[in-house]
């Protein structure tokens, strides 16, 4: 697969990828498993500069009217 | 506490937007005030978060029903070009949140990048954009029944205003009629047949086709408007196409965006279609003069994105996943649904609304969260 650059638009949010440490650390401060993650497609043009694989977790900086800043995480996953 | 910086610690545990804001409001005052101003801040966010087991979602569908009933039912006019309709009001807000696929008026918001934002060539630029087919380029067709051939005309203004030769819609139509031979002669171009064989009807439909040939601009957009908007000018189009117009260089692609939901999470992402199905919501209810808390519209918006893939709320969409018999059943066609469920054995686990109002029995609702902490009955 070609490397795609990262996205520069107004309605895309930063994307970046967890470490496995991360992730489980995530899990864990929420005692969750990876299915109860909203989920994101593996062909989602935002992710494809990261080169992500299924069961990876992106997690998402939006901006936010209300916050300021807030962060979101979802689960890689094939269609 | 620590004394370094209180605003530090509070990191996370505070949105940064209030974090601002308190900064902003006690710009000389010690260390201690801040760190205990913060502490405050930090009880009062605490207790102005939704209550656990809050039924949000139900919250939310009449917080946007409810203005909803006074919005209006029409299509409005843009601008004053005919051809350029805007779908608002109620229509276009059922079109957002079903996450229909063909939405009654697409339309891109393309800004240009600078010098052309400052009006430089719009009209060229413009243009650029627009789907035209050879219809406009020819200002004339004759057809010659003596010798079989098409002349066309060519409307010399307006392919000076789109900046391309003739030699280009010479070009244009070799590629396009295979097999007939194409000659410039003066300000016309005479189009003859290669095979004998020809009959004038066939020279009719020709004549249509020429007329329909793709020239030049982008596939889909069918008008294109340039408007002035505070200091620079946009080019508002009726019909999108984001793929290709990202590829035009004088385009600011940072930020041209379309209204077609779908077109963005294709080229942008799901996270951008859910920032665009706020927007284009917010984007109607301010129209209309209402009010509703953008939280209860991002809410809608990352329930119709957690799949990864736009699911409209509909039965289709997001109310599929819900996978109760009864509830399926209490929509439409209930025979159906319920032979087809004994069939496959299925279990009901009356997790839902609907099932334990048939059931007479209390509704489960809210966030779920007591189950997180302990097992419910």
């Amino acid at each position: 697969m070609v490397k795609k650059s990262k996205i520069n638009h107004i309605l895309v949010p930063e994307h970046k990828k967890l470490s496995d440490k991360a992730k489980k650390d995530l899990l864990d401060k929420y005692n969750i498993t990876l299915n109860e993650l909203p989920r994101i497609h593996l062909s989602d043009r935002a992710i494809s500069h990261l080169e992500p694989k299924v069961d990876d977790v992106i997690m998402i900086i939006r901006k936010s009217p209300t916050a300021g800043e807030s962060i979101f995480y979802r689960r890689v996953v094939n269609e | 506490m620590m004394m370094t910086n209180p605003f530090d610690s509070y990191k996370g545990k505070i949105p940064v937007k209030i974090l601002e804001e308190v900064k902003e409001s006690l710009p000389k005052a010690s260390l201690k005030k801040i760190s205990d101003a913060l502490q405050t801040v930090y009880k009062e966010y605490q207790e102005a978060k939704i209550a656990p087991g809050e039924a949000v979602g139900i919250i939310a569908a009449e917080s946007i029903g409810e203005p909803g009933t006074q919005m209006t039912l029409n299509t409005f006019h843009f601008a004053g070009v005919s051809e350029l309709n805007v779908t608002v009001g109620l229509p276009r807000i059922i079109e957002i949140l079903d996450g229909r696929r063909d939405i009654k008026t697409p339309m891109m918001e393309i800004y240009l990048k600078k010098p052309w934002s400052q009006g430089k060539d719009i009209k060229k630029v413009a243009l650029q954009i627009k789907e035209t087919t050879l219809k406009e380029v020819i200002s004339e067709i004759l057809i010659n029944i003596a010798e079989f051939s098409i002349e066309l005309k060519l409307n010399k203004a307006y392919l000076k205003d789109v900046g391309v030769q003739q030699g280009t819609v010479v070009k244009i139509l070799e590629k396009s009629f295979k097999g007939y031979s194409v000659k410039l002669k003066e300000d016309s171009i005479i189009m003859k047949s290669r095979s004998k064989q020809e009959s004038l009807n066939e020279l009719y439909k020709i004549k249509e086709k020429i007329k329909d040939t793709y020239f030049k601009g982008v596939k889909g957009v069918s008008q294109v408007l340039p408007v002035k908007r505070s200091n620079e000018f946009v080019i508002i189009t009726a019909g999108t196409n984001l793929k290709e117009v990202f590829k035009l260089d004088f385009v600011d692609e940072a930020r041209t965006v379309s209204n077609d939901i779908y077109e963005i999470a294709e080229v942008l992402g799901i996270e951008a279609a859910r920032q665009a199905i706020i927007n284009e919501v917010n984007k109607v209810i301010d129209a209309q003069g209402l009010n509703v808390d953008k939280r209860h519209i991002m809410l809608v918006a990352d329930t119709m994105c957690s799949s990864g893939s736009i699911k409209g709320i509909t039965r289709y969409g997001v109310v599929r996943e819900k996978s109760s018999v009864l509830a399926r059943a209490s929509f439409e066609t209930p025979i159906k649904h319920i032979i087809g469920a004994s069939v496959t054995g299925e279990v009901d686990e009356l997790n839902s609304v609907i099932e334990n109002v048939m059931l007479n029995q209390p509704v489960p609702i809210g966030t779920g969260l007591p189950g997180l902490v302990t097992k419910v009955k």
